[in-house]
């Protein structure tokens, strides 16, 4: 089995699965009991909550755990929109955005928010000038993801965080849930005022998120209940799933520190053996995150290239798993102004620490194997 | 030292067939349910399964099962999203003085969201009354939030009865059925509900998972936007893992359910008779006739919340003072505020203790013995 799906989520790493066994057996109390069982338990969020903290760079109390990165997300965009309304209701993001940053946005509008979507480039990048030149006088938010899910692409997160750090009225959101140990980034900047990250995308469990949210900035809550979580996000905590994220938060940023020139290079190696071959178009930026390349076959349905591949034990993507279901065109693709014939045709491989040069190899085989395989059923 | 655990209500261990059932899901299929690949679809079967199940264990379709990341969302969900919904239709909503926090900081949410709130008193036996309905029922009323069993109290709500009015009148019906779930059978046509809010952790499953039930036909205004997961009305990557402890939670009640509340009952049985034998002054909360099994709350005159508690953690006993959920602090009881008046005694020497698979004769036993014995001493 050839996994490079990597990007819709990724295999558990075994510690984390260990963690969760140990922590649902032995810390099942309610951190919010106060009896000895539930104070044991709340060590070990504060715990584990320190500890992502120091991984992190950032303040414990800066730090807010979730259902995952949607959940962040959409908490960070309508938390800020709803609680500083009054100050303005303009919001500024990109057109590749991830479903939940752009459906968030989309919600408010409803509410008589009134949303830019700046446009990219044929790379997938915003530009810090563009940004600027999108503020106005009512701007409260910014909100633009640090890598793009689908094809990869870096944007110049800090170059905008120093312009919004220019306009204190203004609030910047990054959705980090791409980037997160995979392309670094300076979380404790003073133009970064909140941060979303999943767990399942770093070998961690699905139904664990983080939410960064610097010191000072208040924001309202998504859901109202029992005060966990400094009433920003009450429910009882998930506490096994939320050491299991720690515990993969601290394996990604030690992969992050010795590995991540092995990705590089079996991303290269990717690059060059499809690149050569004329019936193929690489969408990824070369100045994009190593573990993401987004590519493009004319001709070719992608479900059916999927499905052969999958046949033969290898799993890569179209777009990302949370718009697969509809039309086949590629929003991020069209954004980047390619024409129909590559955004109906794409595709995604991505990478964890885990893919080795063999497999790489063998997928680039196999793809081409099966673009032949295909074009002599079609009859070309 | 080794405590005895006897605060079920506030969250249960999970059971280990449900880790034995979640491991090699985590393990082996981790695949995102949104893929369209083998993986993908292979999680996408286990979530169909468990949402087959899960429906069927309250008689409801498929297509009716919203997952939630537990018990506050999902009342969250059922609040807000059929308020905004409807707010066309009408702004008044009717729920009780005695609701969880979830559903009363929601209901408080709403009001400063323009929305008119009812809060129904309770009797001294916990309970509703339902001429108090019948004359709190308006035109705009749109929404009746009334749950199914306290969490402090263990009283059961004449659910049934409530829905038989509702039957005529526009409003929709939603009842938090966090503590009925699996301690009583559930037929949401025969209770007449429309929205049913449920949690994996009460019912020895994982914590971080919950459904919403709602009914086909009614529509939400979602508070999570995103992907087009669970037919949009909850975005996000599905908790595939934890739905299938839920599943296997669910199908442990189908199995164990009669003899577990046999068994509960009669501990509870045991532990209040042990207390009557040891000439302790103490009086039950609420109308035993209308308890679940598991629960029981006890006022100890003479006494208050701080130093029971305290006295019990010292001698390893693990009961909570009503909800766990408010969160380290020792409030006077809102549900027992309602109940009796705010000044009344009981509100301050109160203790709930909850029943379940932590819990046996013998165990049972010696912590009745033990608050004998506190109990004496604070009030000799
Ligand atoms: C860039 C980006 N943001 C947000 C999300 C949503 O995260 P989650 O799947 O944890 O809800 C994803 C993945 O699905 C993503 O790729
Ligand atoms: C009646 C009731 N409703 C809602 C909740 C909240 O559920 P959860 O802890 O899953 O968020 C609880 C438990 O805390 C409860 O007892």
């Amino acid at each position: 089995m050839i996994y490079l799906d990597n990007s819709a989520t990724t295999s558990p790493y075994k510690e984390v699965l260990d963690s969760f066994y140990k922590v649902s057996q032995g810390f099942f109390a309610n951190p919010s009991s106060i009896h000895y069982l539930g104070g044991e338990v709340e060590q070990l969020l504060t715990k584990a909550k320190e500890q992502a903290a120091s991984l992190l760079n950032v303040l414990p109390k800066e730090l807010i755990f979730t259902s995952g990165g949607t959940e962040s997300n959409n908490l960070a965009i309508k938390g800020i929109a709803l609680q500083h309304q009054n100050r303005g209701k303009h919001i500024i993001t990109t057109q590749i955005e991830h479903p939940s940053v752009l459906e968030a946005c989309r919600s408010l509008e409803q509410f008589g928010f009134d949303v830019t979507y700046l446009s990219v480039d044929i790379e997938g990048k915003v530009s810090p000038e563009q940004v600027k030149a999108a503020i106005r006088e009512d701007t409260i938010l910014i909100s633009i993801m640090h890598v793009n899910n689908e094809i990869g692409t870096i944007q110049p997160i800090e170059e905008i965080a120093a312009i919004s750090q220019q306009y204190p009225k203004l609030f910047f959101h990054v959705d980090h849930v791409q980037g997160l140990g995979k392309v670094p980034l300076h979380l404790a900047h003073e133009g970064i005022d909140l941060c979303s990250m999943s767990s399942h995308k770093i070998h961690g469990l699905k139904g664990t998120g983080l939410l960064y949210i610097k010191r000072g900035t208040s924001l309202y809550p998504l859901v109202h209940g029992g005060g966990q979580q400094e009433e920003i996000r009450p429910g009882t905590e998930n506490v096994s799933g939320i050491v299991a994220m720690v515990k993969a938060l601290r394996l990604t940023f030690d992969n992050q520190k010795n590995k991540i020139d092995e990705i590089s290079k079996l991303s290269r190696s990717i690059r060059e053996c499809l690149a050569a071959d004329s019936r193929i178009y690489i969408n990824s930026p070369k100045t994009g995150a190593p573990h993401i390349i987004n590519i493009s076959v004319p001709g070719y349905k992608p479900e059916v290239v999927i499905h052969a591949l999958g046949k033969k034990d290898i799993f890569i993507s179209t777009k990302s798993a949370c718009s697969s279901k509809h039309s086949d065109e590629s929003a991020v693709l069209a954004a980047c102004g390619l024409e129909q014939s590559r955004t109906m045709h794409g595709f995604r491989i991505s990478l964890s620490f885990y893919n080795t040069e063999e497999e790489i190899n063998q997928f680039c085989r196999t793809f081409l194997e099966v673009l032949d395989e295909l074009s002599d059923v079609m009859g070309r | 030292m080794k405590s005895i655990y006897l605060d079920h209500a506030a969250t249960t261990p999970m059971h280990p067939e449900v880790i034995q059932a979640m491991i090699p899901v985590m393990e082996g299929t981790f695949g995102n349910p949104s893929s369209i690949h083998h993986f993908g679809r292979q999680a996408r079967k286990l979530l169909d399964e468990a949402r087959h199940l899960i429906a069927n264990s309250i008689h409801a379709k498929e297509k009716e099962i919203v997952f939630t990341s537990g018990g506050t969302e999902a009342d969250n969900a059922a609040l807000i999203g059929i308020a905004k919904k409807n707010r066309h239709i009408g702004r008044h909503i009717i729920t009780t003085e005695a609701e969880h926090h979830a559903t009363l900081r929601t209901a408080e949410y709403l009001e400063k969201e323009g929305y008119d709130v009812t809060y129904l008193p309770v009797n001294e036996s916990g309970r509703i009354s339902i001429v108090d309905l019948q004359n709190s029922l308006r035109d705009d009323t749109i929404l009746v939030s009334i749950m199914y069993v306290n969490n402090e109290t263990g009283v059961i709500q004449p659910i049934e009865e409530i829905g038989a009015v509702l039957k005529e009148h526009q409003a929709y019906f939603h009842t938090d059925a966090v503590q009925a779930f699996g301690a009583l059978p559930i037929d949401v046509d025969a209770l007449g509900v429309d929205l049913l809010s449920a949690s994996a952790h009460k019912i020895y499953g994982p914590k971080g998972i919950g459904f919403l039930y709602i009914r086909d036909n009614v529509q939400i205004e979602a508070i999570q936007h995103g992907g087009e997961q669970e037919r949009k009305r909850r975005a996000g990557t599905e908790n595939t893992a934890a739905v299938v402890g839920f599943q296997k939670a669910v199908d442990l009640v189908k199995k164990e359910g009669q003899i577990r509340n046999k068994e509960y009952r009669a501990l509870k049985e045991l532990f209040i008779q042990t207390l009557k034998k040891r000439n302790i002054d103490f009086e039950i909360n609420g109308d035993e006739q209308f308890t679940v099994s598991s629960i029981v709350n006890i006022s100890f005159p003479g006494t208050n919340v701080e130093s029971l508690l305290t006295n019990f953690d010292l001698s390893g006993i693990a009961a909570s003072s009503g909800s766990a959920c408010t969160a380290g602090s020792i409030d006077p009881s809102h549900v027992l505020s309602a109940m009796y008046n705010r000044e009344d005694e009981r509100t301050k020497n109160s203790i709930r203790f909850s029943f379940g698979i932590a819990n046996n004769e013998e165990n049972v036993k010696e912590s009745a013995e033990q608050v004998a014995q506190i109990v004496k001493r604070l009030t000799s």
